[in-house]
């Protein structure tokens, strides 16, 4: 068993935790996004060997944060609050 | 020297003391340019070569593998061999591939071990058996032999299996198919490699394909860890690692990869004799010729190129297989492995040309590709030869992620392999 770092709860194990996609994929905005825009956001995708940059779900507190972690090794180099900034105010 | 296989070959070289065999294939060094370059030496590129050069006499071609030739995918999956899909663009693709593999030990002078055990994917509810009606008249419209067994037809194919009144997954029925069943993982890759290397194929191993040549927007080689190499029609059948490559090509595809797992038990007297899943669990399992349990299940969570699996799944897929079967609570596991699959959103693969031309895919099997490893290489044979798609790779071309068509496999027949 894994142990992850949840932002908010602490270290948990790997089973509590969800993958929710890559971080920075923006969902596009406006009324004429083109179909190859829409094929982008929903379904291309980096899946980089090595560092990765990825947003998880805590499943048991909810929260989405970003996890950094290496994708062959899966050793976590951190997890921070989603929008940290934001919440913060 | 002993080139055929046959029972007389057998006797003629047990007289001769087993000193007139050839190597299965070749070991050739590489050249500077081939008619046609095919990245990946699991069964998906090595059938792709053997069906270029035999079916449409294309026999300038280099298969070039990083590792050993079915040291992927290929020699790590737990080798279910079926057709029982949903949607009827998938019928006709594994369609075409098992019905190549019935006749695939004659055509490659080779044994594949092909066992049509049949296989059972059971139901655990009324609900489900409703569901399962539907898939299976859905199946027989598209011409494959699927059957509804009700409980008593399964206790007669797998009287194993847990059916107390305790059972936490109780079982109402489940689909069949009578063809479905196994065939030998290793045998497979060894049998294309060797009768496409006896039609002039180079397979180059421990040959990495790092970068890509690329002129006036067209693919037009590859770099490797042995030297640059040249080619107008090139094939990628790279599995899990497809995204790295794509990124050296500069598109990105509609894929993740994850580790699945799998695992095998001590060898032990016939005890099972068709393949049997169950949705409950997620864990299916079959004996091997040699008597082995091999076991398998659902993917692991987390996105991985680490091929090693992680140990929640692992116990997972273990407490699932002894709900199933109580009585393989005696055995002991032998080995785990995993193995790097490439998981599509609608669990379809990517047959056509990449955004790069020149460039052609044949990836997203995620983790049910060794069935369709036949039509898998036809189909891309077809693509490299003519430039142009066969109506049955048409519908699984990358655009369909773009115009919305998918084929979304896992909603319509459900768990994969
Ligand atoms: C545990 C497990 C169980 C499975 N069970 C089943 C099953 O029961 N039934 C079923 O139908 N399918 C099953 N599958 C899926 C099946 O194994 C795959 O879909 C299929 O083998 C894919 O074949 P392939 O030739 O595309 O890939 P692979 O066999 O993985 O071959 C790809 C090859 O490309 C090579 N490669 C990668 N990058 C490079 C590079 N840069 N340069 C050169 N070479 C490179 C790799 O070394 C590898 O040998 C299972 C998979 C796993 C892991
Ligand atoms: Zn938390």
């Amino acid at each position: 068993m894994q142990i992850f770092t949840c932002p908010f709860c602490g270290p948990r194990d790997e089973s509590e935790f969800h993958f929710g996609g890559e971080a920075g994929n923006t969902r596009p905005d406006g009324a004429d996004v083109p179909a190859e825009r829409w094929a982008r956001y929903l379904y291309m995708r980096a899946n980089p060997k090595g560092a990765t940059s990825e947003v998880w779900v805590h499943m048991t507190c909810g929260e989405f944060f970003i996890m950094e972690r290496d994708s062959v090794g899966h050793k976590v180099a951190a997890s921070h609050p989603l929008g940290g900034a934001e919440k913060s105010e | 020297m002993t080139r055929r296989y046959s029972a007389f070959s057998l006797f003629k070289e047990g007289l001769a003391g087993q000193t007139g065999w050839e190597p299965a294939w070749r070991s050739p060094s590489p050249r500077k340019s081939y008619d046609a370059i095919i990245i990946g030496g699991g069964g998906h590129g090595l059938a792709t070569a053997y069906y270029l050069a035999k079916t449409h006499g294309v026999t300038n071609v280099a298969v070039l593998e990083k590792g050993w030739i079915g040291g992927g995918n290929t020699g790590r999956n737990t080798t279910v061999v079926r057709s029982n899909y949903y949607y009827p663009e998938s019928v006709a693709l594994y369609g075409l591939a098992h019905r190549l593999y019935e006749g695939l030990g004659q055509d490659l002078n080779y044994n594949v071990m092909l066992s049509q055990r049949g296989m059972i994917s059971l139901c655990h509810s009324a609900i489900e058996m409703e569901i399962a009606a539907r898939t299976v008249n859905a199946m027989q419209i598209s011409g494959i032999d699927a059957e509804l067994y009700s409980v008593d037809d399964v206790r007669r194919v797998a009287p194993i299996y847990n059916f107390s009144a305790q059972a936490r997954y109780p079982v109402f029925g489940g689909v069949w198919q009578g063809r479905a069943g196994t065939a030998r993982h290793d045998a497979v890759a060894w049998g294309y490699a060797r009768a496409a290397s006896g039609l002039g194929v180079d397979i180059i191993q421990n040959c990495e394909v790092t970068d890509f040549i690329i002129a006036d927007g067209r693919c037009r080689g590859v770099v490797t860890t042995r030297g640059e190499m040249r080619a107008e029609r090139i094939g990628m059948a790279v599995a899990g690692h497809s995204s790295v490559l794509a990124a050296k090509a500069g598109f990105h595809l509609p894929i993740n990869s994850y580790a699945l797992q799998a695992c095998v038990s001590e060898p032990v007297k016939p005890i099972l004799d068709t393949v049997v899943l169950s949705p409950g669990t997620g864990v299916y399992v079959s004996q091997s010729d040699k008597g082995e349990m091999v076991i398998g299940g659902a993917l692991d969570r987390i996105p991985s190129y680490g091929q090693r699996g992680n140990l929640p799944t692992l116990e997972g897929v273990i407490s699932g297989l002894l709900e199933m079967f109580p009585a393989f609570g005696q055995l002991k596991l032998m080995r785990q492995w995993a193995g790097i699959v490439d998981v599509v959103p609608d669990s379809s693969p990517i047959i056509g040309e990449s955004p790069l031309p020149g460039l052609f895919l044949n990836c997203g099997w995620g983790t049910g590709g060794f069935k369709a490893i036949p039509a898998g290489g036809t189909l891309l044979a077809h693509l490299l030869a003519t430039g142009k798609h066969n109506d049955i790779s048409r519908p699984f071309d990358l655009d369909r992620f773009v115009t919305g068509r998918l084929i979304d496999e896992a909603a319509g027949s459900g768990i994969a392999h």
